[in-house]
Parts: C-alpha cells; sequence; structure tokens
C-alpha cells in the first residue's frame, strides 16, 4: 500500500471516530504524566468536549452520502449515522453523570475511566458502520474488553471485582460462539466482507450449505444476545450492573445495549436476509428464522419482568428492567416489518432519555446514602419534590405511559407486529402482558418516592453534571412523548434504512 | 362563536390552574382550595356555552379540529396519509352532554374537595390533570387519542387513591392501577391491530371502513370475520373493566371505598361512565354485526350485574359498599339498554350514564359531608341522623329516591326506557331484571332509613348540619336530577342524532 492509495480514501467520514481515538490517547498520556494527587475531573470535562465534537462533525456528515472506505470495510451509510448519533448521545450524558460519581471509598482511577469509556465508545462505533465481519468483530472487542475493565473499577470493591470477573467470563464465552458462528459463515462463502457474503449467500441453494448456514445463524444469535442480555443467556446481567460503578452501569444498559442491537441489526440484515432458506417457497433465511429470535422476545420480556418484582436492590431492579426493555426491542426485530430498523431506533432513542434520566438520579440517591435499597427512594418526594416528579416522568416513560417517548415507541413496535403479514399477535400480547406486570415495579418505586415516609428528612442538593443528564434527559422523554412529529421527520430523511448494502 | 381552538380550550383549561398552583406556596391552604376550584369554572363554562349554543341550533361538527402530530415514516409504498395520527378533537350531541356531566361533576367535586387534609397542592394539581384526561376521552377524534386521554386519567388516580385515600388506600390504589392497566393495555392492542391494518385511526373513517364503505378501499390489509370477533370481545373485556362488568369489578369495590369521597364523586360519576361511553361508541359503532350477535349475552351480563350488585348491597354494613355495589347493579341497566339494540334500550342505557353519573355524584358527596362529621359510614353505628343533620337526612333521601328510579327523577327516565327496549326484544330476560329494581328500592330504603330514623347513635346526636358551602352542589346536583326527570327532551335532543346513527349502524 502506497501513500497514494491511502491518501485518496475519503478519511472525512471516519471524522467522529478519529476525534474520540485522539481524544481517548490525549486523555491516557495526559493522565500518565499529570502529578498523582491532582484531581481527574477536568480530564472527564475533556472527555464530555471530545464527544461532543465528535456529534458536531457527525451532524456535518449527515448530509454526506452513504460512502464506504478501506474496501468496504468500513461504511458511512443512513444506520450508521442515526445510530452513531443515539451512542454518542448517550455517551455524552454518561460522562457527564460520570463526573460527579463517588463511591464511598472515594473514585482512584478516574483518569482510566475516561478514557477506557472514550475506547469503548470507539468500538461501538466502529461496529455501526462496519462493512466486514473483521471490523465489526474488531469494534465488538474492543467495547467488551474496556466494558470488562470498567465494570471492575472499584478495585476495593468485592461486587465490583465479582462483577468484572463475571463478566470477562460470560463475555469471553459469547464472543467465542459469536466468533465461531462467523467461521462457518466465512467457510461457506470464502469472504469476510459483508457485501460479497450477501451475494454469495444469495445464490447459495444446496440444502446442506443451508444447514450449515442456520447453524451460523443460530450461534451468532445465542453468541449476541449474551451482548443484548436477552434471556436466557441474561444471568450476567443483573450481578454485573450490580457491581459495576453506577456511571459504568448506565453506559452498559444504554450505550452498550444499543451497540448491541446495531451489531445484530446490520449482520443479520445484511448477511441473512439476502441469504435463502429452504422449502417449497424460497424465502429468506432470516424469515425462516423468524421464529428462535420470537422465542427470545419472549423469553426476555417474560423473565426480566417477572424477576424484577422481587429486587429491592435498585441496580439489579434497573438490571431486570434494562433485560425486559431488550425484550421490547426484540419484538421489534423479531416482527421483521418494514418500519423495523425505525421503530427500534426510536425505541432505543426514547430509552436512552428516560433510562439515563433514571440512572441520574439512582447515582444522585445512592451516593446520598450509601446504600442500594429500593428504601432509598422513601420519601424523595418530600426531600427534594422536583427531583421526585423528574424521576416519576422517567418511570411512566419507561413504564410506557402516554405522553412519554416509551409510549410512542413501544406504539411504534406494536404497529410492526401488526402490519405484517400474518401479524404477531402472540408476540404483542405477552408484550403488553408483561408490560401491565412491570406497572407493578415502576410503580413500587412511586410507592416508595411518594407514600412513604423518609427515614431522613434534610434535603439534599443535585450535583451538576447529574442535573445537566436528568434536565435533557426529562426534556427529550416529554417531547418525544408529546411531539413525537420531530424525531419521526428526522428519521424520514434516512429513507428507512434502505440503503444497507448498496 | 369562535370555534377553531374552543375544544382544545375546553379540555386544557385546568392546565392553568395546575401552572399557577405550582406558583403558590404548599401552606397556604385556602389559596390552593380556591384556585382549584376556579380552575374547574372556564371548563364548566366553556362546556355550558357550546351545551346552550347546541341546543339553539348551532352545528357541532364546526367545533372539530384537526393539525399534524405524528406519522409514522413515510413510506413510498403506503397512501401518504398511511400511519398518519393527526391531534384531531370531534364533539357530537353524546359526546357534549359527557362533557357538560364531566366538567359539572369536576365543579362540584373540587368543591367537596374542601375535606381534603393534608398536601392540597399535590391534589389539586393531579385533580385538575384528572379532569383534563376526562375531558379529552369524550372528544378524542381518534383512537389514538382516545387512548392518550384514557391513561391520562390512570395515573392522577393512582396518587389520588394511594395518597390521599383511606386505610387501606395503597392496596386499592394498586388494584385500581392493575385492573386497568390490563384493561387499557387491551384496548391498545385492539387500536393498534385496527391501526396497523387500515392505517388510520379516526373514528369516523374506521366506522366507514368498517361497514364496507367508500373507504374500504384504502385499508392495508384484510380484517377476517375471526379477527373481528376477536377484536370485539377485546373492546368487551377492555371497557367491562371499566364499567365494570361483574366478574372484573372487585377492583372497583375498593376504590369507592378507599378513596377520597371527592374522587369516588368523579370516579363513580365518570370515569365508570367512559366505559360505557366507550363501549357505545367503540363497540357499538365499529362492529355493529358482532355486538348484535353478543347483544343477548350483554344483556344477560346485564342482568346478572343488575341483580348481584343489588343482592349484595343489601348485606353490606357499610354504606359506600352499599353505594358501591349499587353502583355495579345500575351499570347493569346501562348493559341491559345496549343488549335490547333497539331505540328505546340505547336511549335508556345513555340517559343511564348521565343519570347515575349525577345520583352517585350526589350519594357520595353526602358521604363526604357526613363522614367529615361522624367518622364513620358504618350502618350500624349511624342511626338517628335526622334529629342533628335534617337537610343532609333529607337530601339523603331524596338520593336514593332517584336511584331507585322514583318517577319525576332522573333514575327513572332511564330505568325506564331501558326496560322498555328489553321488553320489546327480550320479554323473559327483563321479566327477570325487574326484580332487580324491587331490590333496589329494598336495600337503599333499608341503608337510608337506618342512618336517617332509628335508634340515634353514640356521638351523632350533637354534629352539625350541612354547612353553606356544601349546600351548594347538593342542590346543583338534586337540580340536575330533577330537571332531567321532568324534561328528559333535554337529553334527549341531544342524544337523538347519535342513537341514530347507532341504529343505522345495526342495521335499522
Amino acid at each position: 500500500m502506497t501513500w497514494e492509495t491511502l491518501l485518496h480514501y475519503k478519511w472525512g467520514v471516519m471524522a467522529p471516530e478519529f476525534i474520540i481515538l485522539g481524544v481517548a490517547t490525549a486523555l491516557s498520556l495526559i493522565d500518565l504524566f499529570m502529578p498523582n494527587r491532582q484531581s481527574r475531573r477536568p480530564l472527564g470535562w475533556f472527555a464530555v468536549a471530545g464527544v461532543i465534537v465528535a456529534i458536531v462533525s457527525l451532524v456535518g456528515l449527515l448530509s454526506v452520502d452513504t460512502t464506504s472506505i478501506l474496501h468496504d470495510t468500513f461504511r458511512l451509510d443512513a444506520f450508521g449515522k442515526a445510530f452513531k448519533l443515539l451512542l454518542l448521545g448517550g455517551a455524552a450524558l454518561v460522562l457527564l453523570l460520570s463526573l460527579d460519581y463517588c463511591p464511598k471509598e472515594g473514585m482512584k482511577y478516574e483518569g482510566e475511566f475516561y478514557y477506557l469509556f472514550l475506547t469503548a465508545l470507539l468500538g461501538a462505533m466502529v461496529m455501526t458502520s462496519s462493512g466486514d465481519l473483521i471490523t465489526l468483530f474488531v469494534g465488538l472487542e474492543l467495547l467488551s474488553i474496556s466494558s470488562y475493565i470498567l465494570a471492575g473499577l472499584r478495585k476495593t470493591n468485592s461486587l465490583s471485582n465479582e462483577s468484572a470477573m463475571k463478566y470477562v467470563i460470560s463475555g469471553g464465552i459469547s464472543t467465542a460462539i459469536t466468533l465461531f458462528g462467523m467461521s462457518y459463515v466465512f467457510g461457506l462463502t470464502g469472504s469476510t466482507n459483508l457485501k460479497k457474503i450477501a451475494m454469495q449467500l444469495s445464490t447459495l441453494q444446496d440444502s446442506g450449505h443451508q444447514y450449515v448456514l442456520a447453524l451460523a445463524f443460530l450461534l451468532m444469535l445465542v453468541g449476541l444476545s449474551f451482548k443484548l442480555a436477552s434471556a436466557p443467556f441474561h444471568m450476567w446481567a443483573p450481578d454485573v450492573y450490580q457491581g459495576a460503578p453506577t456511571p459504568v452501569t448506565a453506559f452498559l444498559s444504554v450505550v452498550s445495549k444499543t451497540a448491541g442491537f446495531v451489531i445484530v441489526l446490520r449482520l443479520f440484515i445484511s448477511i441473512f436476509a439476502a441469504a435463502l432458506s429452504q422449502g417449497d417457497e424460497p424465502s429468506s433465511m432470516l424469515l425462516s428464522m423468524q421464529d428462535y429470535i420470537a422465542f427470545l422476545a419472549g423469553a426476555t420480556m417474560v423473565i426480566g419482568n417477572t424477576v424484577a418484582l422481587k429486587q429491592r436492590n435498585v441496580k439489579r431492579l434497573f438490571a431486570y428492567s434494562s433485560i425486559a426493555h431488550a425484550g421490547y426491542l426484540l419484538v421489534g426485530f423479531a416482527s421483521l416489518s418494514f418500519v423495523m430498523v425505525d421503530s427500534m431506533w426510536f425505541y432505543l432513542a426514547a430509552y436512552l432519555f428516560m433510562n439515563l434520566g433514571a440512572f441520574a438520579i439512582l447515582q444522585t440517591v445512592t451516593d446520598q446514602s450509601g446504600s442500594e435499597d429500593i428504601s432509598q427512594f422513601a420519601g424523595l418526594y418530600r426531600r427534594n419534590p422536583l427531583l421526585a416528579i423528574m424521576m416519576g416522568v422517567f418511570l411512566l416513560s419507561l413504564a410506557g405511559i402516554p405522553g412519554t417517548a416509551g409510549f410512542i415507541g413501544k406504539a411504534h413496535i406494536f404497529l410492526g407486529a401488526f402490519a405484517t403479514e400474518p401479524a404477531h399477535y402472540v408476540l404483542a400480547a405477552v408484550m403488553i402482558a408483561t408490560t401491565v406486570v412491570s406497572y407493578v415495579y415502576y410503580f413500587g418505586l412511586f410507592t416508595q418516592i411518594f407514600f412513604r415516609p423518609a427515614a431522613h428528612h434534610e434535603s439534599f442538593s443535585v450535583p451538576i453534571g447529574a442535573t445537566i443528564v436528568i434536565a435533557v434527559c426529562a426534556f427529550g422523554t416529554l417531547l418525544f412523548g408529546m411531539m413525537p412529529g420531530w424525531l419521526y421527520a428526522f428519521l424520514d430523511k434516512f429513507h428507512h434504512f434502505s440503503d444497507f448494502l448498496r | 362563536m369562535h370555534d377553531t381552538y374552543f375544544l382544545s380550550l375546553l379540555v386544557f383549561s385546568p392546565l392553568l390552574g395546575i401552572g399557577l398552583l405550582a406558583f403558590v406556596p404548599k401552606t397556604q391552604e385556602q389559596t390552593i382550595k380556591l384556585l382549584g376550584f376556579l380552575a374547574t369554572l372556564p371548563s364548566l363554562l366553556l362546556a355550558l356555552f357550546a351545551f346552550s349554543q347546541y341546543l339553539r341550533g348551532y352545528d357541532l361538527s364546526r367545533l372539530s379540529e384537526k393539525h399534524a402530530w405524528l406519522q409514522f415514516g413515510n413510506y413510498s409504498f403506503l397512501p401518504k396519509s398511511a400511519y398518519a395520527i393527526p391531534y384531531e378533537l370531534t364533539v357530537d350531541g353524546f359526546a357534549l352532554v359527557m362533557i357538560v356531566l364531566t366538567a359539572l361533576l369536576a365543579t362540584l367535586a373540587a368543591i367537596a374537595s374542601i375535606h381534603i387534609k393534608k398536601e392540597w397542592k399535590g391534589y389539586f394539581m393531579l385533580f385538575l390533570l384528572l379532569e383534563i384526561g376526562m375531558l379529552g376521552v369524550f372528544v378524542a377524534g381518534n383512537l389514538f387519542l382516545f387512548f392518550l386521554f384514557f391513561e391520562i386519567t390512570l395515573v392522577p388516580m393512582f396518587f389520588l387513591i394511594g395518597k390521599w385515600g383511606y386505610f387501606e388506600k395503597e392496596k386499592a390504589a394498586y388494584s385500581y392501577l392493575l385492573y386497568n392497566g390490563i384493561g387499557s393495555a387491551i384496548l391498545l392492542l385492539v387500536i393498534l391491530i385496527l391501526f396497523a391494518r387500515t392505517g388510520t385511526s379516526n373514528i369516523a373513517a374506521l366506522q366507514d371502513m368498517l361497514r364496507g364503505g367508500e373507504g374500504a378501499s384504502q385499508m392495508l390489509a384484510p380484517l377476517s370475520n375471526d379477527l373481528r370477533y376477536g377484536l370485539f370481545i377485546a373492546l368487551l373485556i377492555a371497557f367491562g373493566v371499566k364499567l365494570p362488568i361483574v366478574p372484573l369489578h372487585s377492583w372497583m369495590l375498593r376504590v369507592h371505598v378507599q378513596a377520597p369521597p371527592s374522587i369516588v364523586m368523579l370516579h363513580s360519576g365518570v370515569l365508570l361512565k367512559i366505559g360505557a361511553f366507550g363501549l357505545i361508541r367503540f363497540g357499538m359503532g365499529l362492529f355493529p354485526e358482532q355486538f348484535e350477535r353478543f347483544a343477548t349475552f350483554i344483556a344477560i351480563l346485564g342482568v346478572i350485574n343488575l341483580l348481584y350488585g343489588a343482592f349484595l348491597a343489601f348485606v353490606q354494613e357499610d354504606f359506600k359498599m352499599v353505594l358501591a355495589y349499587s353502583s355495579i347493579s345500575h351499570m347493569g341497566i346501562v348493559l341491559i339498554g345496549l343488549g335490547a339494540l333497539n331505540e328505546a334500550g340505547i336511549q335508556g342505557a345513555i340517559f343511564q350514564v348521565v343519570s347515575h353519573g349525577l345520583i352517585s355524584a350526589l350519594l357520595f358527596l353526602l358521604v363526604s359531608i357526613m363522614y367529615e362529621r361522624v367518622q364513620t359510614t358504618m350502618l350500624n353505628r349511624l342511626g338517628g341522623l335526622s334529629k342533628a343533620m335534617p337537610l343532609v337526612s333529607g337530601f339523603l333521601l331524596a338520593g336514593a329516591m332517584a336511584s331507585l328510579g322514583l318517577p319525576g327523577m332522573s333514575g327513572f327516565i332511564s330505568e325506564f326506557t331501558a326496560f322498555l327496549g328489553l321488553f320489546k326484544t327480550n320479554p323473559a330476560l327483563a321479566a327477570v331484571g325487574t326484580l332487580g329494581i324491587i331490590m333496589t328500592a329494598v336495600y337503599l330504603l333499608r341503608a337510608v332509613l337506618n342512618m336517617t330514623y332509628g335508634a340515634t347513635a353514640r356521638g351523632v346526636a350533637e354534629v352539625a348540619d350541612i354547612s353553606a358551602v356544601e349546600l351548594v352542589p347538593v342542590l346543583v346536583l338534586i337540580g340536575c336530577i330533577v330537571f332531567i326527570g321532568v324534561y328528559p327532551q333535554m337529553l334527549a335532543e341531544p342524544l337523538a342524532a347519535t342513537i341514530q346513527m347507532m341504529m343505522n349502524g345495526l342495521g335499522g
């Protein structure tokens, strides 16, 4: 490769990635040469600024046509742009949240936190734009490995250690299974490029090969559903969520989950939608595998919502809540309707606002009291009414009550489930039933906040980072709940993500 | 009459009160109560104004508004307006009557809220939010908005019951939340299936499509006959929870007993009626064929409700329980009227919706006045009220008379027409149903006479009678009840068009 070939690539389309990479590198160097005693908080603000600059550069790229560089391994298409926006937005909010995070024993490894966080984000972004199994995998691993370390960042806390350990092991297994599945795909087609794979597979007629491909699908589905924390591969999530530092939990439940859905969508739509399945009427492989995804969705919703009912630790509660939401998102995927990507994007956007908002309050409250028991929310209404009302907004949205973004998101997913022929009535019914079950634990938090008397009466203040996050999230949750038209008008610009392989 | 934003103004005017209340310090009890009361007045005045204009021949369709709100993606292979949900409000005679009823009861309940003991600010803010939800339900122009307003009532009710209720308030709040949550979840399913398959959620357009009218060709996917039956049954369950139809009623008893009486006035007066409204509008309006097939079944459900409520009301020891079972019993009459499937029956059902709204509000208002003074509603600890509280006793008797259907009061008209309808189509069933009417007289008179006459119970002798502030809403309600009883044409006229439309849908 010569300089000429390197220079003729349109590197500009990777600008957001380069910015994040640059900031992460700079942060690690600054952290290295910074005196030990000095506070690392300015680094956090630097990281936030870096993410915001990346968002600005991404917004600048929105009008750029679909471009692929580096031999189709990196693609900037509508899908990449839209989902990167979510990842960056979520990351900026989580970083703001992490500025105020202060566990009992103090935060010794703050510098590491910021640049590991950015590398994780970088991994997610690379995944979003990758056009090749290799870049996809590298992105996934960059995200995963950074997350493993982040989860164990409270080195003196045994729960945090346990969480990192569990995360590494289950994450490693899931990676191996995914890779195993990918190797079959490579074996069948002789290529790692998604576009070439799709082309090859669309001509695959041999039924023996189709079995292998189906096996590859199942392996990848199982491996990636670890990442999504969807049942029955969700076991690690509650422990990791509970043990990890709260901002990391927020990151895992929002940014990392979004990244998980990104890889699932990109991989499965580009590879398996093109492949033919066997049977009398040849249809797409993805369509014939629909039932497995639907089963995963159903199990995830049922397990997430029912086990959440008996949680006393709020971080565990939110872990199960986040499992449940993965289930709702999988319903959107399983129905394979024409609104699929739109509806999942919207739901993830809504989820970003409502869940991060809830996490900001959760972190404020648990930091204040040093305990994560649900009773710490008792009497929040008396101690800080505004905070209580904000929490109310986020919980209502998570429960899917109209007037909030969560409701519109759910309605859109239902629309997808009913608009296909045949319609997915059973799956939708499970979703509705489990949503009603979720009322019990979301409103259970309400009872704590509004009905129960408080153990302490002193009011407390909310730190600046969390205040910004709560304000932004509440604004987003309500705005997109009441005026969702704006977000849909924005989505229309992407032509419903039809340029997956173009 | 400037009408572009009239309905929006009517529905959302309580927001002004919520906004103002936010700035009042929470210790200012009197200001908050006054403001809470005043905030209900704009809707009431607007509703009464619209009603009076309508009676003078104003065309209600001019009040409709429609603004673009939400579009689930612009898909090139779908018609342009598919999956669009505009913000549209519309009103007809039936809806207008319900609006007037809601606004009136909200104002009266705000007056009855003087008995609320704590955290007035939060109470009134939620109260006004509840009013927005209730008003919106009746003017929603599409199913999506209907559901939105329907759910808006759910959240404030949960808090109003759970925070300001009596001893077992949290349990009542939860059972309210779960039962109604399931009901509305089923409703949401129906709405979204219709929406996904037809591309629209506009009520009028759906009516046209489902009947195979001109718009039917624009449907995106077919609705098979089985699916229609499924949707109809789902609607019956969804609104059956709200109404409530007998096996689905247990939550409603808890709410009636545990919630603060001012909220029960609204709950029993308006929220239960949303079930009836929905059943008439959507069950009958969208699925007339299915409704016809189920008519006898619905009438049977009605008779069961009527008798079950009446018999259980007879053995209750708590006056609030008597009234709760009485509500169940009276909702049976709505079902009986609808099940009759003829003009008289439907008219009776709708009359009952309005009339029971007024009567139950009156009775719960009196309960709140009584409870305020004697701190109990147990029948065995009440007695001889007439000596200390002659006025309250008199009103109580009047309310009971109205409820049991004394001629000259609104209850009579509704029961009479509903049964008239059923006797035409199913005389045997109607004959069984009349037993319920007799039982109504028995249990109401037993309860009321027990409280007003008989031996004076301890602590009852020296209580004060009704105060001037409390007198106003009582007199207004009794006035309305008698007025409708004497001059039912007042209601019959606005409802005629709606009933005619229903009859057309039913094929005659």
